[in-house]
């Protein structure tokens, strides 16, 4: 039980982190963008996002150690194992692409707002996946059925995912609104959403472990 | 039209753009052309058999003082005022796909009657763009010619009303204007820009010759009654709301215009003190009877003779009086139109609240093993607080309907209905009682205990679903936009099937591996995997996994056939493109492609006789739609003669016929004589297949594939995901009504009247024919739900054998529930409502949308329950 606790404090720590370069990737861009706003300039903020969220979630489960135990320590399977996550990341873009050209996305039209915006969501979600359990399908499909959670990083892996996807589609409420905000152009109220949601994910996550620690029995780690 | 811009540009005429009101249907825009008033929303439904106008309006008034009336053209007018023209030749509107016909039929009387001269008033109206634009769209070739021939028309009335005028003789008086315009669909009865801007130009040697084109002005369509009226010597009708458009009567004296001011303001008064309680506080009546006084002032300073520059600037200030006077006056009229019946609306809503909560109270009965509810309606019926309640019914009854103006619907109907009404309630007010206070009982001695495990994500899916819905229905744009909630709804219903067909399909190799499957060693599960899938669940998986991709994949193809909604409607769409004439090869194509996969997919479970009816009834649709010129045979170049297809159209008719018959001879062998269970199944079935058939005949060729897909999807659901996955019948049926209400939409439907295909009801007539039409308009508009619903019947019988005995029961239960739970919350919001700005151009038309589909969801209950009892008879 005490190491639970131990765990769910780095938890937060680590999640304090995320959402703090969340915040600062929105900011940095003032002194290089020129006219930057989150809405103006949509692209430079959602790019300055993903790109802050995936190195910050590399870093912290790198100094974490909570990537999976690799077997082997040569170099070759290190070069390896790098390139098929980025092959998985590439992948789950053209996914998460196909994915909202299916909800309706325009298929020619603002095709760079669309992949921009599937770029964001994997940084959300397919880069803490990467990290967490490394490039292995098996696991993802294990920690994504019911009950499959092995640690509370599974757990909150599941929590932040399930979160950004529910933002996600929560975003694209304002669409038919027809209020002429800036906000309602695609992508932006979905890739807010995303966002949002996320943010709720980090928050949440700690603590509904936190009230269900005595439910939680990871048998097998 | 060369003549007609020639003559607004230079000639002595006055022209505008005439504002008409939602809805923008023939038989209301008429009556707010002829009587100044803007009708309500009731008079869409009562486009299709208008009944006399008893209103006072302008024609009442020009017959009464003896002017005599000639009319020719839409037959709509000939309803509307029977008695009040000398001569009239009606062309009926509702053949819709003819449009050389109809106005032939009005010019062919023109020559002679221009010749005469014992007519006061002529009133023409052309029927001919209209059908086009319902045709072929606002952007169609044939429109042109018949903007030509428009003109020429205009050409001929207005030069011969020229060489009529003679010295001495009052001006003539030409008019020309649209009842409503035309959307970029080519329909027309909501209220976007194209549909409700009108033209109106009044041409007379009476104007002023002009020297430039200046940009027309904008006025209400109803503004033109007060105006006609006054031109004409005639009073302004009692109800009209509309003001009267002052440069028209520039040309007149001083004097002339305020007097006519004067008429106009006193009418409108009038009517404000008629219709509001409170007339005085309203800012409109302080301004005319200030302007009044003033016009008081002036009269009596023009009576003595005063001349002087100062008189003049009086009266223009009093002009000006007046005008605001007016504006004030008729914008506080329109506004406060709605008089709404409180009374009757208020025993509606009781009475559909009252079958709500049962539906809501019987739920746990309705949905257990057994489904049978039983209701206390006999007890109800003998009860002492049945008669009380009648009494006090009663009583209210009499105490509002004398009290009032009697004003309300309830008063002024027949006392029987009124009883049953009153007898209902009361009685459904019991049996509610009697309900709860069984429940109360029961649930004390039981105890709760919660029957409900666990919900799934589908089942948080579908019930988050439902109710957002439902609560979308409050914003206006939601409702205007509604097929983007089915579209996301669907979208997010097949992503949680993937992850549950996954789920199922990965889960059940690890159970097999071992129930902790954690603590096998990670690399020996692939070699475990590989044993398994040899043993080979193989094909059957991959097919359930690609099932909900293949839904996603058409529901993105069919999002891009037809745009519906307001705000993305002008967007092209894969439907514009087919219809463009240019790609005709390729709608030929893609109709016979479609045709050929629904005779596939639905000839599975026919009988050999209805295969081959199915066969040769769809051919017969791929004829049928070949002779009205929609699409090509490929030994046929060029397009022949367009004929009218009714032998084809009637000959597919014969099929669908055929195959209900035999479908019904099934079913009713089956639940009379035999009780085979497999014989109730090809008979349902077979009334399936005819109801596909039909849609077949009656979408437009670039629906086709609409139908295709619906046909593929539930074929591929039932087979892989919907039995393989073992979701209950409540489940089932959720999905069943909302693929229902996308295809609804996929079809090109959407909440505004003017995207009704009106065509559908004419396929296989000559001529317009009443209760077929209205019959098959419905049936086509919604026969996504329907094509849904009679396959959930088909589909939960089936089912019904190998597992669930009850499902029928619930699938019925949970599809009037469904349906009653949004009509019930829709009539209440529209009731909170009713002073929203958009309460007729936008939550109206969704109210009747609504009240039809309650009414076709009310039949598909029937035919459910006709089945269901057929299985508890046999058990
Ligand atoms: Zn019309
Ligand atoms: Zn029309």
């Amino acid at each position: 039980m005490r190491d639970l606790e131990i765990n769910i404090k780095g938890m937060v720590s680590a999640h304090a982190i995320i959402a703090s370069s969340i915040f600062i990737a929105t900011l940095m861009p003032h002194f290089f963008v020129e006219k930057y706003s989150v809405y103006g300039t949509h692209l430079a903020w959602l790019y300055s996002v993903s790109g802050s969220v995936a190195v910050v979630n590399f870093i912290i489960f790198w100094l974490l150690g909570i990537s999976p135990p690799t077997k082997k320590h040569t170099l070759g399977y290190k070069v390896s194992r790098t390139v098929r996550s980025c092959l998985h990341f590439v992948v789950s873009c053209l996914f998460l692409h196909l994915v909202l050209v299916l909800y309706g996305a325009p298929l020619l039209e603002s095709a760079l707002e669309t992949f921009s915006l599937a770029v964001l969501l994997s940084s959300l979600t397919t880069v803490r996946c990467l990290c967490v359990l490394g490039p292995n399908v098996q696991a993802w499909i294990r920690v994504f059925s019911r009950d499959g959670a092995m640690s509370i990083w599974d757990t909150s892996l599941q929590i932040t995912t399930a979160c950004t996807a529910i933002g996600t589609l929560m975003g694209a409420f304002p669409i038919p609104l027809d209020w002429e905000r800036p906000w309602q152009v695609w992508p932006i109220s979905c890739s807010l959403g995303g966002t949002f949601g996320f943010l709720t994910g980090l928050i949440v996550a700690p603590g509904w472990i936190y009230w269900h620690r005595k439910q939680l029995t990871y048998k097998c780690k | 039209m060369p003549y007609t811009r020639h003559l607004v540009e230079r000639g002595s005429s006055h022209s505008f753009v005439a504002k008409a009101r939602a809805p923008t249907v023939t038989m209301p825009r008429i009556k707010a052309l002829t009587t100044g008033s803007i009708p309500g929303f009731m008079d869409v439904v009562m486009n299709l058999n208008s009944p006399a106008l008893l209103e006072d309006n302008l024609l009442w008034q020009a017959k009464a003082a003896g002017k005599k009336i000639i009319f020719y053209g839409d037959d709509t007018w000939v309803r509307l005022f029977p008695k009040h023209f000398m001569e009239y030749d009606g062309t009926t509107s509702f053949f819709v796909s003819d449009y050389t016909e109809v106005d032939n039929n009005v010019t062919r009387h023109l020559d002679s009657t221009l010749k005469r001269d014992d007519w006061d008033i002529l009133i023409l109206h052309y029927l001919g763009l209209d059908h086009i634009g319902h045709l072929s769209g606002p952007h169609s070739s044939l429109i042109g010619p018949k903007l030509l021939e428009m003109d020429d028309i205009l050409k001929k009335i207005h030069s011969s009303l020229t060489s009529r005028e003679t010295e001495g003789s009052l001006p003539n008086l030409l008019v020309l204007c649209g009842d409503h315009g035309m959307s970029e669909t080519g329909s027309h009865g909501g209220s976007s820009d194209p549909e409700i801007n009108t033209p109106l130009v009044l041409i007379s040697s009476a104007f002023k010759r002009k020297v430039g084109m200046e940009k027309p002005g904008t006025v209400e369509q109803v503004d033109m009654l007060p105006t006609l009226a006054l031109s004409l010597g005639l009073p302004i009708s009692q109800n009209s709301v509309g003001r009267l458009i002052q440069p028209v009567f520039e040309e007149t004296s001083l004097r002339d215009q305020l007097r006519f001011m004067h008429l106009n303001g006193f009418q409108l008064n009038c009517l404000l003190k008629d219709s509001t309680p409170n007339f005085q506080k309203e800012e409109g009546y302080e301004m005319f009877h200030l302007a009044e006084k003033s016009h008081g002032n002036w009269i009596k300073l023009y009576l003595e003779g005063n001349t002087s520059e100062v008189l003049n600037n009086l009266g223009r200030k009093v002009l000006r009086q007046y005008l605001d006077a007016l504006k004030a006056m008729s914008s506080a009229l329109s506004k406060q139109l709605g008089k709404y019946d409180m009374y009757s609306m208020i025993v509606g809503m009781i009475l559909v609240i009252q079958v709500l909560l049962i539906l809501l109270l019987v739920m746990p009965e309705a949905l257990s093993r057994g489904a049978e509810v039983e209701v206390p309606l006999t007890s109800a019926l003998v009860s002492l607080p049945f008669y009380m309640l009648w009494l006090l019914c009663c009583s209210i009854q009499v105490l509002v309907c004398t009290s009032a103006e009697s004003s309300c619907y309830l008063c002024n109907v027949s006392w029987g209905l009124v009883l049953t009404v009153i007898t209902t309630l009361s009685a459904m007010l019991c049996v509610l009682l009697t309900i709860t206070g069984r429940k109360l009982t029961s649930g004390e001695k039981t105890g709760t205990k919660s029957c409900y495990s666990g919900f799934s994500e589908l089942d948080v899916l579908l019930l988050i679903g439902t109710l957002g819905n439902v609560i979308s229905l409050a914003s206006s744009s939601f409702i205007e936009e509604e097929h983007q909630t089915w579209y996301f709804l669907i979208n997010t219903l097949c992503l949680t099937i993937f992850q549950d067909v996954c789920r199922k399909y990965f889960r059940e190799r690890r159970n097999s591996i071992d129930d902790c499957s954690y603590l096998a060693p990670k690399q020996d599960l692939p070699s475990l995997l590989s044993t398994i899938s040899e043993q080979g669940i193989g094909s059957q998986k991959w097919l359930a996994l690609s099932t909900p991709l293949l839904t996603l994949v058409c529901c993105r193809l069919l999002r891009s056939l037809n745009q519906t909604g307001v705000q993305w409607a002008h967007l092209p769409d894969l439907s514009h493109w087919l219809n463009s004439g240019e790609h005709k090869a390729e709608l030929s194509l893609l109709a016979a492609a479609s045709l050929v996969l629904i005779f596939f997919l639905v000839q599975k479970y026919c009988s050999l006789v209805s295969k081959i009816a199915l066969a040769l009834g769809l051919l017969g649709v791929y004829s049928y739609r070949a002779a009205v010129g929609n699409v090509l045979f490929p030994w046929q170049r060029g397009s022949q003669g367009i004929s009218k297809g009714t032998v084809e159209a009637r000959f597919v008719y014969i099929f669908v016929l055929g195959i209900l018959f035999t479908g019904s001879k099934d079913l009713l062998r089956s639940q009379v004589i035999t009780a085979d269970s497999r014989l109730k199944n090809k008979g349902l079935w077979e009334v399936y297949s005819g109801i596909v058939l039909l849609c077949a005949l009656l979408f437009r060729p670039h629906n086709l594939p609409v139908l295709a897909c619906s046909l593929l999807i539930q074929t591929a659901m039932a087979q892989y995901i919907w039995k393989e996955l073992r979701y209950d019948a409540a489940q089932t049926t959720i999905m069943h009504y909302w693929f229902g209400q996308a295809f609804f939409y996929f079809q090109g439907n959407s909440n505004n009247i003017g995207t009704v295909d009106i065509l559908a009801g004419f396929v296989g007539f000559e001529s317009y024919v009443a209760i077929p039409a209205i019959f098959l308009t419905a049936f086509s508009t919604y026969s996504g739900p329907l094509l849904w619903a009679s396959h959930l019947v088909c589909y939960l019988s089936s089912e019904q054998d190998s597992r669930h005995p009850a499902s029928v029961g619930h699938g019925c239960y949970c599809f009037a529930l469904l349906r009653s739970i949004p009509t019930v919350a829709y009539i209440i919001l529209v009731t909170a409502m009713r002073y929203h700005l958009f309460i007729w151009s936008v939550f109206s038309p969704k109210l009747l949308y609504e009240a039809m589909h309650a009414l076709v969801t009310t039949a598909v209950c029937i035919f459910f329950a006709a089945m269901d009892q057929n299985h508890s008879g046999q058990s």
